[in-house]
């Protein structure tokens, strides 16, 4: 463990935009006790809090899902949008479109995401938008009452010994191959680790992929389940051991020779990523998916930083869009004046 | 270039000495990919600068070369610019369907053709005028190549001798249609041109008795089609982001738009776009960013067609029940399923009304020509951010990708409206609001943007069931307490949404209503029956759905209204029905066209003796 990190400022308990951990919670969580999601969800307010993101400033967005309810779970004073199935990826879109300056935050499941949402979901990674897109991965439908979906891995057993017998899609994999800039997998069991990387992704400008495996308690975390808690402790290869240092954290910290890699993000915060047993180069693509591959082969879920790209364009600067947002562009801006019309009549005689 | 060459055309008299000025049909038969759309294109700008009124109607295959089309000019001296049923001149150059095209002409009509058809043995009753087009072509067109695409061109030529038009015009149309980086392309075409009309001049005696002679009823037209018409005035309406898919006929919408967007849309300052445009993965994704963007505070909008219309249904229910502002373009062709994707329906008119499940309604706006195309798409973006809700513009092919005259388009004199939306300092003052509470009676909550800084701005939109601060309940009181004042919404917008245009004709017993391209054969259609039949009719033209009084009223003053609709089963009818009570019902009568083409007076006059000598 490197020394960076900083313990949340005690007496006061307001962070650094003069807000208590309060200003980040969200209604009370309908979801089933014990549920993952219930983890990431706290993760989320704690990060939010800890960076001093005006939450004002959030757009959070999801689908239709145990995980997609989720957003109303956090962030109560931003705004969110819960729309349809597996389309969560075009209405963050168009809103990132009319207002930039919004931070968007997508949480979807994987029947969401991998299932009915995988077109919408290719092409969002294609735009590389920026955004943070979590996918509360159970490998089941909790709401329909556990079915399997798209993650589920070969020979995966439900509850009813149902066993699953199509591969999985790995949305880290699809993610990093076709265009996003920020990808890596998470386990809500681990709150440390899943802390980093929503801070990076957070700061990230470009899209940030987290696939987060977490268990189904109802439907999905029993013997014979490969996204069980127990499955997940037997079978979760930690990549590296990660940091997150904010841009604005003046504490200055040497980096360790040799061991540790450093990835200075968009805003100026820093990424440190030490490694552990292997050499991982989270900004090698293809040695990303040889690594992805060769886990599948070994039943190991590989968690850490999978993927980063600080080089890409996103899909705004592709779009060379107005630094204000368009929502909000004063009639002057976006009605031509008679002038224009009178021109384009005239041409038209 | 000198147009110099060619002296203007002598007035010549047919050898009955009957002529028949400024008022007939052109039918040009040919096929697609061969470079006939310019011919077409140039012939139809000649007769306008003739200042002859004139409509083009391209009836063209789903293909991109090798398959027949058609291409329908009407001239009108009465300003009649509908589709005409009978065909006066057919200019045939597709030996595919020659001989059917000519088969199909009324006694007395005129066949230029390509002289190796021998299509004058077919009929005696005919005034057949043939030209050897690929000897013609041959010495104005050295390049081989080419000559596929420049031979059309001669029947410019000879159609111009025959019916009197200045060649002065058909070249200024030429300059016109290729722009100053097509010179050459357009030197080549004037070349082919006038060799049609020298040879024209030296072969022909003419004897058919159609002229175009020169009117002044075009003076400051313009020529647009419709798509590029709704494009300016999503433009206007200070549009900021556009999404879509590609489908015909809408993508000449969106084209356009792009099109303007670029020149007249960049900001000066910082030379960024004051816009987003996003061709989507699917109509999904399309109405999805759109109602996204609609949503965060965006004057958004897509474009599509009939299919589009299916695919966005989810979507479009997620609009209506989270009110999101959104203006929808539904370029309508022939369906159901790919149906005839180039021919013109209005086959949406029941499905966009109510599309998506559950109880749905949606305001839609009926254009009929590109002065409205224009205006109602600047007002339809009013209306969607007004009253925070799914707007649909209902054109169709005929009027999307047809070029019309028009009057020069009115610069909007009205501000943008951008609807009830509260600002922090809004915020401030009330202290909070409930996203979904009806204050002002009109049904219509007052919504905040998404990174509005203000503790009090947010809300959460769900599609699933919301109570009046927008939190999730099931409860009933709730849902219908919200559903009602959705339906009370509804009604507001009858008072607000353009109302219709209404002639009432002294005597008359019998009514039209119709919508959108119909107006065309509708307006003359009353002609033809006061004319020829002595029945006078009144018409109202509908310009929106929900219906207003007028309509009712309308109805109440008639003993018998005919609903003209271009689909098979009586859509706009169906509508109407849906509000009537029984004994308005009772007067409805239906006139239905749905071949494919843009619906002609003479089947509404026909059909409407029929009914009425029952």
């Amino acid at each position: 463990m490197s020394t960076v990190a900083t313990p949340p400022p005690p007496p006061k308990k307001v962070n650094r935009v003069g807000l208590e951990v309060l200003s980040y919670k969200g209604a009370k969580t309908t979801l089933c006790a014990g549920c993952g999601h219930n983890s990431i969800s706290e993760r989320v307010i704690e990060c939010f809090y800890e960076l001093g993101v005006d939450p004002w400033r959030v757009g959070k967005f999801s689908g239709i899902g145990c995980s997609s309810k989720s957003p109303a779970y956090f962030l109560n004073l931003s705004h969110g949008f819960n729309g349809v199935h597996g389309r969560m990826p075009a209405l963050a879109t168009g809103a990132i479109l009319a207002n930039r300056t919004m931070l968007g935050l997508g949480v979807t499941g994987d029947g969401d995401t991998a299932s009915i949402g995988i077109g919408q979901f290719m092409h969002l990674v294609r735009r590389n938008l920026p955004m943070i897109y979590i996918i509360e991965d159970n490998g089941v439908y909790g709401l329909t009452k556990g079915q399997f979906s798209a993650t589920a891995d070969v020979g995966s057993k439900l509850k009813t010994g149902v066993i699953n017998d199509l591969p999985p899609f790995d949305c880290c994999a699809l993610a990093l191959k076709w265009g996003a800039t920020f990808v890596a997998r998470t386990f809500s069991g681990d709150k440390k680790q899943m802390q980093t990387l929503l801070k990076a992704a957070i700061v990230h400008d470009g899209l940030s992929v987290i696939d987060v495996v977490s268990p189904c308690v109802t439907f999905n975390d029993h013997e014979g389940s490969t996204k069980s808690y127990s499955y997940m402790k037997e079978h979760e290869e930690v990549l590296h051991e990660l940091d997150f240092v904010p841009s604005y954290d003046e504490i200055s910290v040497d980096i360790p020779e040799g061991e540790v890699r450093d990835v200075r993000l968009h805003d100026g915060s820093h990424l440190r990523i030490r490694k552990l047993d292997r050499d991982y180069d989270p900004t090698n693509r293809l040695s990303a998916l040889a690594a992805i591959e060769d886990a599948e082969k070994r039943h190991e879920v590989l968690t850490g930083v999978l993927y980063v790209n600080m080089e890409k364009p996103n899909f705004l600067q592709i779009l060379n869009l107005a630094e204000e947002p368009l929502a909000t562009l004063p009639q002057s801006k976006v009605r031509p004046p008679k002038a224009v019309l009178d021109e384009a009549m005239e041409e038209l005689r | 270039m000198s147009t110099l060459e060619v002296s203007p055309a002598e007035p010549r008299l047919s050898e009955s000495g009957h002529l028949v000025v400024n008022d007939f049909s052109i039918q040009v038969a040919t096929v697609n990919g061969s470079g006939s759309q310019t011919a077409n294109t140039v012939l139809m700008r000649s007769i306008f600068q003739m200042g002859v009124p004139v409509s083009g109607k391209n009836m063209f295959p789903s293909n991109i070369a090798g398959l027949p089309t058609w291409f329908t000019i009407r001239a009108s001296k009465h300003g009649y610019i509908g589709r005409k049923k009978e065909i006066d001149f057919l200019v045939a150059m597709n030996p595919e369907t020659a001989r059917e095209d000519v088969m199909k002409l009324d006694s007395g009509a005129t066949v230029v053709y390509d002289e190796p058809l021998k299509l004058d043995q077919l009929r005696s009753d005919l005034h057949f005028y043939p030209a050897p087009f690929d000897k013609l072509v041959a010495p104005v067109c050295p390049d081989a190549k080419l000559r596929k695409l420049v031979r059309n061109m001669l029947y410019d030529g000879i159609v111009a001798w025959l019916l009197g038009i200045e060649m002065d015009e058909v070249y200024k149309a030429l300059v016109k249609q290729f722009g100053k980086r097509k010179a050459k392309a357009a030197e080549l075409n004037w070349g082919a041109a006038k060799a049609g009309y020298e040879y024209a001049s030296k072969t022909y005696t003419k004897t058919d008795p159609y002229q175009v002679q020169r009117m002044h009823a075009n003076t400051g037209k313009i020529i647009i089609d419709g798509n590029a018409a709704c494009a300016l005035g999503a433009m206007f309406a200070g549009v900021t982001v556009i999404t879509w898919y590609p489908i015909t006929p809408s993508s000449s919408l969106v084209e356009s738009l792009i099109g303007y967007l670029k020149r007249f849309r960049i900001d000066a300052e910082t030379g960024r776009a004051t816009f987003a445009v996003v061709q989507a993965e699917d109509e999904l994704a399309s109405i999805g960013m759109a109602i996204g963007a609609g949503w965060a505070g965006a004057r958004s909008m897509t474009s599509t067609a009939g299919p589009g219309i299916s695919l966005m249904s989810e979507f479009v229910g997620l609009g209506y029940y989270a009110e999101v502002p959104v203006v929808i373009f539904d370029v309508q062709r022939v369906g159901p399923s790919t149906g005839l994707p180039t021919r013109t329906m209005q086959g949406d008119l029941l499905t966009t009304a109510i599309l998506s499940h559950g109880d749905t309604q949606h305001p839609l706006f009926f254009p009929c020509s590109p002065e409205e195309c224009f205006s109602m798409s600047i007002d339809a973006f009013d209306f969607a951010e007004r009253f925070q809700t799914p707007v649909f513009v209902m054109t169709d092919l005929d009027l999307g990708m047809n070029n019309w005259m028009a009057d020069p388009f009115q610069y909007p004199e009205k501000p943008i409206d951008r609807g009830k939306v509260l600002t922090a300092e809004d915020l401030d003052r009330l202290g909070g609001f409930a996203r979904y509470k009806d204050v002002d009676g009109d049904g219509v909550g007052y919504r905040t943007l998404p990174a509005t800084n203000h503790p009090a701005a947010a809300y959460f939109t769900r599609g699933s069931g919301h109570n009046d601060k927008a939190q999730y309940t099931e409860r009933e009181d709730d849902y219908i307490h919200n559903m009602d004042r959705l339906a009370h919404k509804f009604q507001v917008m009858r008072k607000h949404v353009p109302a219709p245009e209404v002639t009432y004709r002294r005597g008359a017993e019998i009514g039209f209503v119709a919508c959108g391209t119909s107006h065309y054969a509708v307006g003359e259609s009353v002609d033809q029956l006061l004319a020829e039949y002595e029945i006078p009719a009144s018409y109202l033209r509908l310009k929106a759905y929900p219906f207003t009084a007028e309509l009712i009223e309308f109805i109440e003053r008639h003993q018998r209204v005919y609903v003209v609709d271009q689909n098979r089963d009586g859509q706009l009818l169906s509508l109407m029905r849906l509000e009537m009570t029984p004994e308005q019902i009772a007067k409805l009568r239906s006139i239905r066209y749905y071949g494919g083409l843009p619906l002609d007076a003479r089947t509404v006059t026909d059909e409407v003796v029929r009914q009425e000598e029952k």
